[in-house]
């Protein structure tokens, strides 16, 4: 192993992602749109295993691995080829699951994320990216311990996997959240995968301390439980060293409700899978595919931050939060063709952003036409900052047009002679005020404004109704 | 025994129905258990929509019936690879040679009986009973497809399919007195067929004679997009059956010790005919024979207990009483497989196994590459190798209990499946009463010449 920092926290990840935005299985063409489906429902004879059937790949997965490897700085392997990984468990409809072994689609990566102590950037290497089948799914009745019976849902045999990695580079669990997010970040701008999609991720993490022997923990599967799993396992590694016992290599399971690990019955020793090349699978030469796969790569997210810094000079938390979600970034950027660009990040960051988010819904909820259509009403001072944003509620809530919203709710701002007379009719009613007023106490003036305000209903500017107040006021026209 | 033109023209005197009225009459009289499922009432469907001009009446097997082994997938027909622990399996798909017979409009009789998982060179180890030899009730049919040949031979059907594996297809061929064929790896989609041995093993026809096995071959051969290791072959093969200017390699190594004389004399016989007809022939080398038997069952067994791990009662098949999933798994496989069965997968669990992969499997893989080259160094020499199929005839059932003496009958055959290269099985000659044949082989996807070479050999087999 590396050298250990002070801290002496080594962390690995293995990650397991299902590219879930492809059309079908690794191996055969059911679909991948089972997530409500009935149980059982979206197989056929290849990804059940029945006897005689044959795998046939899927070509746009291997299109989409090459991809991620590419985007994660790999080395493609010129030639692929699948294995078969032996086992018994019963989501595993064939008693081997296919995989990769020797010959993976790809090596000898890195993803650089900020460190955990904010002291620069760390070089995350990663050691392989690779291509497998998903196994079915479990069911149980209740809990496992008490459930009578598993069930078994095959709907998810055969869902492509990748395999991501890393070595033992990440020094801290919030460096492996970092690395989860990045990833994740990454992945989605590759359009190759869902993140909220039940069971898209799962985490298993190597860790170890200074002076012990590592743990593996299993059965990870958000990236707030990476950190969680992690930050549980350091404290009681501590402390198993604090007692001058040794930590044991062993593997664990995360349990996600009570966020603790428990050891698995070490019972069984080390697995033997007996990998050998899979026969009804022919290695596969990929490496004319690459160079046109590279050249359509997608501006990644790194890239696209910076270039959004310096062409439209935003702040650097608005270029950040724009690129975290591709399709919040492309919004950004249709807005700012027609609009100002730092007018256009401030409102789709600090405001829709959160209204989006009130409401869980995404940014395709919006258009961009409207959008425009508000930050100009917003520009051109028909619309206060308030008004703008009962455009923007509205519409999520009720629908319609930033027009016709304006016009029902009559958000236009008031003209200048209704301002001026609503002025008049304050200043003959609050005497009181006035009289305070001119005693020196400030608060009075603030008043009186909020009365012109409540007399336009709103659409006054304010600063149009103070600086008309003033006017009055030190005329001595009261 | 029965050509296709005799059934065809019977469908034409008659109907369909009537021929697979027929035909389920004379297997209902067998007296060799060479079915293990009658498709009755599937197959009279069929051939009264046959009948009806409803389906394929057009088909180039428009009313054939045809007898598949009961290792390929037939929808609605129960495949049991002759194992318990397939037990009440009916499949819900068809394996794609019997799509492409059914769209020629040929008709599944059955399923016949064969070594269990195809593990066996005499059909004994089948769960349903031994078939037995037509040519003498007493001994073997051969294996692993003896249903298939046996069915030919007693004249129930005209066509059969078999698989072959080690040698599935010729050994039975050999030891009934039929053709059989072992296709190039690759030129008959494997779709649909209960994976022994998948780097090894092919579909293959079986009939009385070499035009319906060249026949046969040139309606299930081709590219199948379900099976990736499937290729695009000629399939309008014409057999030339003119050996003038033919080069024969005679391998050495295929008449060694242990051969039967009347099989080496009816082979060179054959030889000679050859010869008579304008071909000439060399003795040839193939020095890595002696090790491929060896390589071949390591590799066949690795394979196996793999494949076969999905048989756990889970989905299909055989299931007992209900316990945690380790003990019922492991219930269903020991009431489930035979001993055949179990002794092949715990050798091909072992080979495969850390601190053996290398001493075991990896050699194989590397005895194969030299059988290969061996195949490669004589094609450059010859245009086919005749060697015997078997290196004697039918033995009496039960006489071959040991299983390793049943691996060394295998002697012949293996080589050619580790090579990938096509061979034919055809009659030569007998012996008290059992056939003995030999085996053409050819350079990858000559089936057409090993084919006119074997029809060579059938005209003068007749004459003489
Ligand atoms: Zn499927």
């Amino acid at each position: 192993m590396s050298a250990r920092t002070e801290d002496g926290v080594i962390i690995g990840l293995e990650i397991h992602v299902q590219l879930n935005k492809l059309h079908s299985k690794l191996f055969c063409s059911c679909g991948l749109d089972y997530h409500n489906a009935p149980p059982n429902t979206h197989t056929c004879p290849v990804c059940l295993g029945l006897p005689g059937s044959l795998p046939v790949l899927n070509r746009s997965a291997v299109k989409s691995a090459i991809k991620v490897a590419l985007a994660m700085n790999c080395e493609i392997l010129p030639q692929t080829q699948f294995y078969r990984k032996n086992y018994y468990y019963p989501d595993l409809p064939k008693g081997f699951q296919v995989t990769q072994y020797d010959y993976p689609i790809s090596v000898n990566g890195y993803l650089a994320i900020e460190r955990g102590d904010g002291q620069g950037i760390r070089r995350i290497r990663i050691n392989r990216v690779h291509m497998e089948e998903d196994p079915g799914r479990l069911v149980h009745e209740g809990t496992i311990d008490r459930s009578k019976f598993t069930l078994v849902d095959y709907n998810r045999a055969g869902v492509p996997l990748l395999e991501i990695v890393t070595e033992p580079d990440l020094r801290s669990p919030k460096e492996a959240r970092k690395f989860l997010n990045k990833l994740r970040n990454i992945l989605e701008y590759l359009d190759v995968f869902d993140g909220d999609l039940d069971g898209a991720i799962r985490v298993d993490a190597n860790i170890s301390l200074a002076g012990g022997e590592r743990a593996e923990v299993k059965n990870i599967s958000s990236y707030k439980g990476a950190e969680r799993a992690l930050s549980f396992e350091i404290v009681r590694q501590r402390n198993v060293l604090r007692r001058g016992e040794v930590v044991v290599q062993e593997t664990r399971h995360f349990d996600e409700l009570r966020g603790v690990t428990v050891s698995m019955r070490t019972k069984e020793t080390e697995h033997d899978y007996r990998y050998f090349p899979e026969p009804d699978l022919v290695p596969m030469r990929v490496m004319d595919w690459v160079p046109t796969i590279r050249e359509t790569l997608p501006e990644l997210p790194e890239a696209q931050r910076t270039r959004f810094l310096k062409d439209y000079g935003i702040t650097g938390n608005h270029a950040a939060s724009l690129t975290l979600d591709p399709k919040l970034a492309q919004f950004f950027e249709d807005v700012s063709a027609a609009i100002d660009p730092k007018l256009s990040a401030s409102w789709i960051v600090d405001v829709l952003k959160g209204e989006l988010n009130y409401r869980d819904l995404e940014i395709d909820s919006f258009k961009t036409a409207d959008m425009i259509e508000i930050l100009k009403l917003f520009s051109d001072d028909v619309v206060t900052e308030k008004g703008a944003i009962t455009i923007i509620r509205t519409i999520l809530d009720e629908g319609g047009t930033p027009d016709r919203i304006v016009s029902e709710k009559e958000l236009a701002k008031v003209k200048e002679d209704v301002v001026t007379s609503a002025v008049d009719e304050v200043l003959s009613e609050c005497t009181d005020a006035i009289a305070d007023y001119r005693c020196g106490e400030a608060k009075a003036l603030n008043y009186l404004v909020g009365q012109v305000m409540k007399k336009t209903r709103g659409r006054a500017d304010p600063q149009d109704a103070r600086t008309g107040l003033l006017e009055k006021l030190d005329s001595n026209e009261t | 025994m029965m050509s296709i033109t005799d059934v065809l023209r019977r469908v034409e005197e008659a109907s369909a129905e009537d021929v697979v009225a027929e035909h389920l009459e004379q297997i209902r009289k067998s007296k060799f258990n060479t079915f293990i499922t009658v498709a009755e009432d599937q197959s009279l469907k069929r051939a009264r929509l046959i009948d009806s001009g409803e389906s394929k009446s057009g088909g180039r097997l428009s009313g054939v019936p045809i007898a598949i082994k009961d290792n390929m997938s037939t929808t609605g027909i129960r495949t049991t690879c002759a194992s318990h622990i397939l037990d009440g399996y009916i499949p819900p798909y068809d394996a794609t040679v019997v799509e492409r017979l059914y769209a020629e409009g040929a008709i599944v009789i059955g399923k016949t009986n064969m070594d269990e998982f195809a593990m066996g060179t005499s059909t004994e180890s089948s769960y349903y009973g031994p078939t037995r030899n037509p040519h003498n009730p007493d001994c073997v049919p051969g294996g692993s497809s003896g249903g298939s040949a046996a069915t030919v031979a007693a004249g129930e059907v005209a066509i059969s399919l078999g698989s072959d594996t080690g040698g599935s297809v010729r050994c039975p061929a050999s030891f009934c007195g039929v053709v059989g064929l072992k296709p190039t790896y690759g030129a008959v989609s494997r779709y649909g067929l209960v994976s022994y041995a998948n780097s090894l093993e092919q579909i293959g026809p079986i009939a009385s004679n070499v035009e319906d096995v060249a026949f046969l071959y040139s309606i299930i051969a081709g590219h199948d997009p379900k099976d990736s290791t499937s290729v695009e072959v000629d399939t309008e093969i014409g057999i030339d059956c003119d050996v003038k200017g033919l080069t024969i390699g005679v391998p050495a190594q295929y008449f060694g010790e242990g051969i039967d004389p009347a099989v080496e004399s009816a082979v060179w016989d054959g030889i000679h005919h050859l010869e008579d007809e304008g071909a000439t022939y060399s003795e040839v080398d193939m020095p890595h024979t002696d090790y491929a038997l060896a390589a071949y069952y390591i590799i066949a067994m690795s394979e196996a207990s793999s494949n076969l791990a999905r048989f756990d009662g889970m989905r299909y098949g055989l299931r007992t009483e209900d316990k945690d999933w380790s003990t019922t798994f492991s219930d269903v496989r020991v009431l489930g497989f035979g001993a055949e069965v179990k002794r092949r997968i715990i050798l091909g669990t072992f080979s495969l196994s850390t601190g053996y992969h290398d001493k075991y499997y990896l050699k194989a893989l590397q005895v194969r590459t030299l059988v290969k080259q061996d195949f490669d160094l004589a094609f450059k020499d010859v245009d086919v190798l005749i060697a015997p199929t078997m290196p004697m005839p039918a033995f009496r059932i039960g006489e071959l209990v040991d299983p390793l003496s049943q691996y060394l009958a295998d002697v012949n055959t293996v080589p050619i499946n580790l090579a990938g290269v096509p061979s034919v099985s055809v009659p030569c000659g007998s012996t008290d009463g059992l056939p003995i044949g030999m085996q053409i082989i050819g350079r990858y996807f000559d089936e057409p010449r090993i084919l006119g070479v074997a029809a060579a050999v059938e005209r003068s087999s007749q004459y003489s």
